[in-house]
């Protein structure tokens, strides 16, 4: 198959404007959140700031292993992020997607700190809460477009003439939405490492983890983050480009929601979340993927 | 022709010799020339066939029709005497349903025989296809490895369980009779050679689950023996249904009959329902629901016997045959619901579904690793039962992948088990300062069991598109939850695995040669089949699944496209490599653990809050609450029970309907 020049477009810009918009995004974050609960808040690129703190201080660690996971769990999220934005099989992107969460798992679980083992052991749970919403996303977006391959989906190659996959897959975009605050690490459902110190366990699966290895962590989640907005956008493209504008605009806009989201809830049980986000799976997405099938006359 | 009944005969030689050897002295190296002789044959015997061929081995041969008579009259004798066995165990034992079972069985297929069958003329009783060679080479080469693996390991079971009088002489005699047996499965093309071989199977699994004698084997092994003996009489019901209407016996005359109704559009119900007693009988024998707990009772055997009947025998003829009557299965429309593909699939997706859950739950590793087999198999069986090229392909991708590294999961718990005194997987915390290169074998096993890029999730990937392709969205729905489930279980065991605790001594100098020969040897079939799968799916698998299924123009779209195959080989080639080149490399201070500020400085000890130094222990996380595994398997019962009922009556009805129109002269 020949490579197309916007999948290597797509890819040089993830590689290096990827880690500055994650960044970005988790300034204003940062500056949103304080002015909702009445503080001025820290400067925009204070992220920035912090990555290159922690890349300062002292190396120190718990053990000689760990820090090869989390080396791992980063080439691996911009390893997955470099696929969906080359333009491959969605399927593909989520599988890896999950080894690279897994290296953190097992990063955390290495150090047999008992807070980083709690947060370990959070974090493969919510991967179970939300992997099954996120593969369903995968499935009805192939059932719309007739591709598991991103390229031919940004291309809008098998749509109907004039629509977008988003009408036909309300039901799964809204599950995905749900599942995207246990992705973007958000309360409720920020279970497993949270940005709100008040309802955390020291700090969940990233207990035992400090200067450069935590600043390397901080820079998978950017380009973590800016790879599951992509996902949000995949929702949208029809081959024009003011729906691909759309797209992008509506991904922001989830991730605002997001951030309002996290600082209107506070953390719940893990049973809550486990069971919650199945059930919005089954019922928006999975109640979504069955009647497309019935209207495309698959069963 | 010869070479191929060499294949049963060698294994079933070194057999008979080992029930007269009773010196360990001897017996080992008399195992270690069978297993390379059998192994090593059944190598040449699937490159003599045309494994790599493309057109190859989709042969039949007749056997020898001069001797045909003879070698059914032996196999009847031999049936009858293992018959009146299991009747003689089940009164000493008082096992009623066993004694029933078994005699009825053998009276109804030796009476077809006598009568109806005498005058059928099998054509060709032996067919080899690539699917064959493929089992063949599985069975051949990782049926063998787990035989030379026990020889060590039966030395420590032993002398752990030196009350009992040594009984090893009949442990190896069974375990070769099983791989001779298993090859005669996956080589029969007529339906009673096949189900002589499938009965001898059942009965193998029989001795050695019941191998210790113990109260709970006794009663595992019978349960066992019950369950697949209820298979083995849909099998005998089925060979009569096709042998009285049809005059025929093979499996590819079936496989013709039912293509040639298919693509008139006209169901064959006597077909279907004969496929449906086959499935069936594949059902019990791959321990899907609700037949999943002989499989489970079956651990109370020595762990070398797990690991045969998990890996490349036993379950694995089970998923053999459903795959072999893939064609004549799948869900087209409404009209299929009821059919033997809606039965088969769902059966299977709820099997993969549920028993992903129950193994959550579990703590003891060789009940984690068997609910993860049942579930994989319930993925196979599904993906059998979808009927396009695309499953079929997966599920034989499915079929290689697991067999190779269930085997070496189980057989490192063995060893684990016999180093460290429990197969609990807490207590294999910090397994990597005690066993490290086990502990790094385990982790091997355990990524290539769930985790991108290796086989088994290339597989589910391929599994779960064939799904989405063949509309069936209720399957779509069990692989995603049950695969999400997966990556739970077996993170938190890698988890525990891969935990560095503080003070471990190192004591896996213990472990038998042997072992890591078996143990090494399955590494390396790992990264090379993880390696180098677009190969052998490109130039056996997919050739077989396009003769396999008649008219595929396009035979790319079988398999998962070439750069998907290709970016997953380069990933799993850097996950391998990552390691060597990084791991433990650091330059850092070590500092202590974070225990509340209160460690003691050892990470082992924290202070407590009366001023006493408390240990610290860290659990996994088992959710007994969510995933419970007597609710997985009631809710398994009921549903599998109502699909089968459901499947059984429809079918039943109409084969009964077009029998009486037959008998009628053509008038209902």
């Amino acid at each position: 198959m020949p490579v197309s020049i916007y999948a290597v477009i797509g890819l040089v810009c993830y590689l290096i404007a990827g880690p500055f918009v994650g960044g970005l995004l988790s300034g204003i974050d940062r500056k949103v959140t304080a002015r909702m609960q009445g503080r001025f808040g820290p400067p925009i690129m204070q992220p920035f700031y912090d990555v290159r703190k922690l890349m300062e201080k002292e190396p120190v660690t718990v053990n000689s292993g760990q820090d090869f996971y989390v080396m791992c769990f980063l080439i691996f999220i911009i390893i997955t992020g470099g696929l969906f934005f080359f333009g491959e099989n969605l399927l593909l992107v989520i599988f890896t997607l999950t080894t690279a969460n897994l290296f953190l798992v097992i990063g955390a679980y290495s150090s047999n700190s008992p807070y980083a083992q709690i947060g370990a052991e959070r974090e493969l749970l919510q991967m179970m809460a939300y992997e099954p919403m996120v593969l369903l996303t995968a499935v009805g977006l192939y059932m719309t477009t007739g591709s598991f391959r991103i390229g031919d989906i940004v291309a809008g190659v098998g749509l109907d003439s004039g629509g977008i996959p988003l009408q036909y897959l309300v039901g799964i975009f809204i599950g995905y939405l749900f599942i995207l605050t246990m992705k973007f690490r958000k309360s409720p459902f920020d279970l497993s490492l949270s940005h709100h110190a008040h309802q955390e366990l020291v700090k969940g699966v990233t207990t035992e983890f400090s200067g450069r290895t935590l600043a390397l962590i901080e820079i998978a989640h950017w380009y973590e983050n800016v790879f599951l907005l992509g996902f949000v956008f995949l929702f949208f493209p029809n081959g024009t480009w003011y729906m691909a504008v759309i797209g992008a605009a509506v991904a922001l806009l989830a991730f605002f929601l997001e951030v309002f989201i996290d600082n209107a809830f506070a953390r719940m049980k893990w049973q809550f979340a486990l069971k919650s986000s199945w059930l919005v799976t089954i019922t928006f997405g999975a109640a979504n993927l069955i009647l497309l099938y019935y209207l495309r006359g698959l069963m | 022709m010869e070479t191929i009944i060499f294949l049963v005969l060698i294994p079933l030689v070194i057999a008979l010799a080992l029930l007269f050897i009773r010196s360990d002295v001897a017996r080992g190296p008399v195992i270690f020339i069978g297993a390379a002789a059998t192994a090593v044959f059944s190598v040449i015997l699937a490159v003599r066939q045309g494994i790599w061929s493309d057109v190859g081995p989709n042969m039949l041969w007749s056997g020898g029709t001069e001797s045909a008579e003879a070698t059914g009259y032996v196999m009847m004798g031999i049936e009858a005497a293992l018959a009146v066995v299991i009747f003689i165990l089940g009164i000493k034992y008082k096992k009623v349903l066993a004694c029933i079972l078994a005699p009825v069985q053998c009276f109804i297929l030796i009476w077809f025989e006598l009568h109806a069958g005498h005058s059928i003329e099998v054509k060709n009783n032996i067919g080899i296809d690539h699917f064959a060679l493929i089992m063949v080479i599985i069975i051949g080469i990782i049926g063998t490895l787990i035989c030379v693996y026990a020889v060590g390991y039966m030395k420590d079971f032993q002398s752990h369980h030196p009350e009992g009088p040594d009984r090893r002489w009949w442990f190896f005699f069974l375990m070769f009779i099983f791989l001779a047996a298993m090859f005669g499965i996956v080589l029969s093309n007529n339906l009673i050679y096949m189900y002589f071989f499938w009965e001898i199977t059942t009965l193998c699994s029989f001795f050695l689950i019941g191998y210790t004698k113990t109260e709970e084997a006794v009663r595992n092994s019978f349960r066992a023996l019950i369950m697949n003996l209820l298979g083995g009489l849909a099998f005998v019901l089925a060979i009569v249904l096709l042998g009285g209407t049809y005059a025929t016996l093979e499996i590819d005359r079936l496989l013709e009959l039912g293509s040639s109704a298919k693509a008139l559009g006209q169901p064959d119900y006597i077909v279907n329902a004969v496929v449906m007693l086959l499935c069936f009988a594949g059902i019990t024998k791959a321990a899907q629901m609700p037949f999943n707990s002989w499989l489970l009772g079956a651990m109370v055997a020595p762990t070398p016997t797990s690991a045969l009947l998990h890996s490349s025998t036993m379950v694995k003829a089970g998923v053999f045959l459903i795959v072999k009557l893939s064609p004549l299965l799948g869900v087209q429309g409404i009209m299929d619901i009821g059919g033997p593909g809606f039965m088969v699939m769902m059966v299977g997706g709820l099997t993969f579904v549920l028993a992903s859950f129950a193994a959550v739950t579990q703590s003891n590793a060789k009940r984690v690793l068997a609910y993860s087999t049942i579930a994989n198999l319930g993925l196979i069986v599904a993906c059998a039962g979808i009927g396009t090229p695309e499953g079929v392909w997966a599920a034989i991708m499915l079929i290689i992948f697991h067999a190779v590294t269930k085997s070496l999961l189980f057989l490192s718990v063995g060893t684990a088990e016999h180093n460290i005194g429990s197969r609990d997987i807490e207590d294999m915390d910090g397994l990597f300062g005690r066993m490290p290169r086990l502990a790094v074998y385990m982790i091997i096993g355990i990524a290539a069991m769930f985790l991108a890029p290796f086989g088994m999730l290339i597989s589910k990937w391929a599994a779960l598109q064939s799904f989405v392709d063949a509309g069936g969205v209720w399957v779509v729905l069990m692989i995603v939850f049950g695969s999400a489930v997966t990556v739970f279980y077996w993170g938190k065991w890698l988890g525990k695995l891969t935990a560095i605790v503080a003070n471990r001594q190192n004591i896996q100098d213990k472990v038998h040669g042997e072992e890591w020969f078996v143990l090494t040897g399955h590494i390396v079939l790992v990264i090379i089949i993880s390696l180098s799968f677009p190969l052998f799916s490109g130039s056996v698998i997919v050739p077989f699944v396009t003769h396999f299924f008649d008219g595929i123009t396009d035979a790319t779209a079988v398999a998962l496209s070439g750069d998907n195959m290709i970016i997953m080989v380069v990933l799993a080639a850097t996950i391998l490599v990552l390691p060597l080149l990084f791991y433990g490399r650091t330059r850092k201070r070590v500092v202590p653990l974070y225990m509340g500020g209160a460690n003691e400085g050892d990470n082992l000890t924290f202070a407590g809050s009366m001023g006493k130094d408390i240990p610290v222990s860290l659990r996994n996380w088992y959710m007994e609450g969510v995933f419970g595994e007597k609710l997985m398997n009631r809710v398994g019962l009921v549903t599998t029970c109502v699909i089968f009922a459901v499947s059984f009556s429809f079918a039943g009805s109409l084969a009964i309907s077009v029998f009486r129109y037959i008998q009628g002269g053509g008038t209902f």
